[in-house]
């Protein structure tokens, strides 16, 4: 079973280029498609309530958020943090390409 | 919308004291709208204030304002304007809340950061962003900084606008 990576934004906020590009980069350095990557704009709140959305951009890797947070749905900008404790629009490439790979390595084979 | 050597629109707006400020008459005044939930406005909230340092022996004047709807953005309330001031997250920079929004609206403000340079004729000097990356600290505010040694050197800035970038200023609905 191929691994889902879905990217989730809202177009109120303008960090999701960058997020869509570097979760391509990564999942193109683990060998992933990034054809497969599913690409879903959340346009209201009545959407964000929906699918759990707490912000933009958020990645879900087979599901799983790759910084999971308790925030309520809304349409805003996410804050992530970095590995070196800097806020950020996006989250730290890092981050998403351990989960992937943690995903990737995770299939049965 | 206040054009770049125009003078920009008077306000008065309170702290997070109830205490109303105005504008100062300071040799330059650099206005930050800005909120407390905006990662944009985070990533940059340490070069503001390192701006605000480095010119302040100066007599340069830096003013944050949040003009966000709370209804919408809980985390930009006055009461979470306060712990962060209480918290010394602002420093010596005053955080002021336009809760009518009619402020952002006179200056066209867009996006949190969006910045505001005036000289101390009260007339808008540069507008735009503080640097050209959030994500990079060593550009430290340089865009602003390069208008802000401009205007105290009486000059005009080389560039006296740049785009904002951020999150849009959240308008009450309705």
């Amino acid at each position: 079973m191929p691994v889902d990576v879905e990217l989730l934004f809202w177009d109120g906020c303008p960090s999701h280029p960058q997020a869509r590009a570097e979760l391509e980069a990564a999942m193109a350095d683990l060998g992933l498609d990034p054809a497969q990557l599913v690409v879903t704009e959340v346009p209201t709140d009545d959407a964000a309530s929906a699918n759990g959305f707490v912000g933009s951009p958020t990645i879900r890797i087979d599901g799983v958020d790759v910084q999971p947070v308790d925030d309520p749905p809304a349409l805003t900008c996410r804050v992530y943090r970095l590995r070196d404790g800097r806020f950020s629009p996006t989250p730290d490439p890092a981050d998403v390409h351990d989960a992937l790979a943690r995903a990737f390595k995770d299939q049965p084979t | 919308m206040t054009a770049i050597g125009q003078t920009a629109p008077a306000f008065e707006l309170p702290d997070t004291a109830g205490q109303p400020h105005g504008l100062t008459g300071a040799p330059a005044t650099v206005l930050v709208f800005t909120c407390n939930h905006c990662p944009y406005a985070l990533a940059w909230h340490e070069r503001m204030l390192g701006l605000a340092r480095d010119y302040a022996e100066r007599g340069v004047k830096v003013l944050a304002i949040n003009a966000n709807d709370a209804a919408t953005h809980p985390r930009d309330s006055l009461e979470a304007m306060r712990e962060r001031v209480e918290a010394g997250d602002l420093g010596d920079v005053p955080y002021r809340h336009d809760e009518s929004q009619q402020v952002a609206r006179d200056y066209d403000a867009r996006t949190t950061p969006d910045v505001f340079i005036l000289d101390a004729d009260g007339r808008l000097r540069y507008r735009g962003a503080l640097d050209a990356d959030h994500g990079d600290p060593s550009l430290d505010a340089a865009w602003a900084r390069a208008a802000l040694d401009a205007i105290l050197d009486g000059r005009d800035p080389e560039t006296a606008e740049t785009k904002p970038v951020g999150c849009s200023i959240k308008w009450r609905k309705g």
